[in-house]
């Protein structure tokens, strides 16, 4: 053996002799040091930083998903906003939409009541033309039967006076004339009446 | 409770009945009879066997602060890690800090995010065992690094040793790797006949030499720096007379200091132990360095 504390002789001497040399390794230190370099090598490897390791992981872990979370939280909250932001637009799209139709749909009943009020005006008017129409037929054939009867009138006057100067001619024609116009106006005051109710 | 004579003949240990009896805390509680001042020596890392001695499994002092201290290592990353929920506590917090150090400020920072996780339990294994072995250095009774004995960081050189040179055979096959480490790109080809034997030394050898020796250096002389202080202390107030006690005033003021030193050694070693792994592992890993 090596070395030199192994027996109490060797001890003794090499106290007496001279001090053991630090640097020289003896047996029985190597062995017990790996025997303790090896179990706590073996309980470090095999439990002990495993386990720490282990539980490292998981808090990084934890804390990372943590993190994700709060992000996948934001972006929920920010789609949302966006979400409701869209719709508010939408809503106001709508009541501007509805606002432009119920202007449209006035603007249209104006129109439909303009045109209807024409309608009416333009049915007014030729109602009126139609009256007049038939009145001035009415008035057309009752003066054709009177013309008729007039003449004759006027003829047998003529007949009956004789026709010689031109003085007498005017006067009979005048007279004439002027009972034309006397009956003229009473046949016309006559048929005024059921005309100034229409109208 | 006597402490063992440190120079000339050893008497009988009374370490061998309370192990856990150091050199140096009891020096502060109990003066030493004959008067005079021991200083601490290397044969404090030496102790004697508490049993299977003589045998390959020779256990000692320096084996059983280990054992408690990886004892302790495993029961409270045990219970944190049953306990351990979505949401933590202080406790699960605390253990959580520390792991998140070793994998943002050394796995991820060195090797990058992929890498970084794949060697995650390794560095923080590596870390977390060098840093509660360090510690037993300022912890009352213990008083010792696990560290402060080549052992233990032999094995723990050899384990990064063993990673990174295995991490780089993976990557890019031997005859890569070697090529990669042997021969840095962007050299003339005559200056390989200097480069690769530095190289070889360097990877090879003194990569994993100065891990161990850097780590127990430190842990050597915190211990020795720390006991000094303290059986000065010791030996100022309880075995020197009048105006000499006053000195035992300013070594134990040196001690506290150097007990919160040795605090912030432990800690930055562990750090050191672990960023330098890294380091080693990334320049295995890369297709260049």
């Amino acid at each position: 053996m090596m070395t030199p504390l192994n027996t109490p002789t060797a001890t003794v001497l090499a106290a007496e002799t001279s001090e053991p040399n630090l640097l020289i390794p003896h047996w029985p230190d190597i062995i017990w040091s790996l025997v303790i370099v090896v179990i706590i090598g073996l309980v470090f490897y095999k439990y002990a930083l495993p386990k720490f390791q282990a539980v490292l992981d998981e808090r990084t872990a934890k804390i990372e998903g943590g993190i994700a979370k709060a992000e996948r939280a934001q972006e929920e909250a920010a789609e949302a906003l966006k979400e409701y932001h869209q719709q508010l637009a939408e809503a106001r799209a709508d009541a501007a939409k509805t606002r432009e139709e119920a202007r449209a749909e006035g603007t249209v009943i104006v129109a439909e009541m303009r045109s209807k009020a024409q309608d009416e005006a333009s049915r007014i008017v030729e109602t009126a033309h139609r009256q007049i129409e038939a009145e001035r037929q009415t008035a057309a054939v009752s003066l054709r039967t009177e013309v008729g009867s007039l003449a004759t009138e006027l003829a047998s006057k003529i007949v009956g006076e004789s026709l010689q100067d031109s003085a007498r001619q005017s006067r009979v024609v005048d007279r004439f004339l002027d009972e034309l116009e006397a009956a003229g106006d009473e046949s016309r005051s006559a048929q005024a009446t059921p005309v100034g109710k229409e109208g | 409770m006597a402490c063992p004579p440190r120079s000339g003949a050893p008497g009988p240990y009374d370490l061998r009945e309370n192990p856990l009896s150091t050199p140096a805390i009891p020096l502060l509680l109990a003066a030493e009879g004959d008067g005079e001042f021991h200083a601490p020596t290397i044969a404090d890392f030496f102790p004697p066997a508490i049993f299977f001695e003589g045998t390959p499994f020779e256990f000692n002092r320096i084996m059983l602060v280990r054992v408690i201290m990886a004892v302790v290592l495993l029961v409270v990353f045990c219970i944190a890690a049953r306990r351990a929920k979505l949401v933590p506590g202080r406790f699960q917090n605390a253990i959580e800090m520390i792991l998140d150090f070793v994998r943002n400020s050394i796995a991820v920072e060195v090797l990058g995010q992929e890498n970084g996780r794949k060697y995650f339990k390794l560095l923080a294994t590596i870390f977390c065992t060098v840093l509660v072995m360090n510690i037993a250095a300022v912890i009352p009774f213990l008083n010792i690094a696990g560290t402060s004995v080549i052992g233990l960081p032999i094995v723990l050189a050899a384990w990064t040793y063993v990673m990174y040179l295995g991490a780089g055979v993976k990557a890019h096959g031997v005859g890569g790797f070697l090529k990669n480490s042997l021969f840095p790109p962007g050299v003339p080809p005559v200056l390989y006949i200097l480069l690769v034997p530095i190289e070889f030394l360097q990877v090879f050898i003194l990569r994993p030499a100065t891990l161990v020796i850097r780590l127990l250096a430190n842990m050597v002389a915190g211990h020795l720096m720390l006991a000094i202080c303290f059986t000065a202390t010791s030996f100022f107030l309880f075995d020197s007379a009048g105006a000499m006690k006053l000195f035992g005033a300013g070594t134990f003021v040196a001690g506290f200091a150097f007990f919160l030193f040795e605090v912030f050694v432990a800690a930055l070693q562990a750090y050191v132990f672990a960023i330098l792994t890294a380091v080693y592992l990334n320049m295995s890993v890369e297709a260049e360095h």
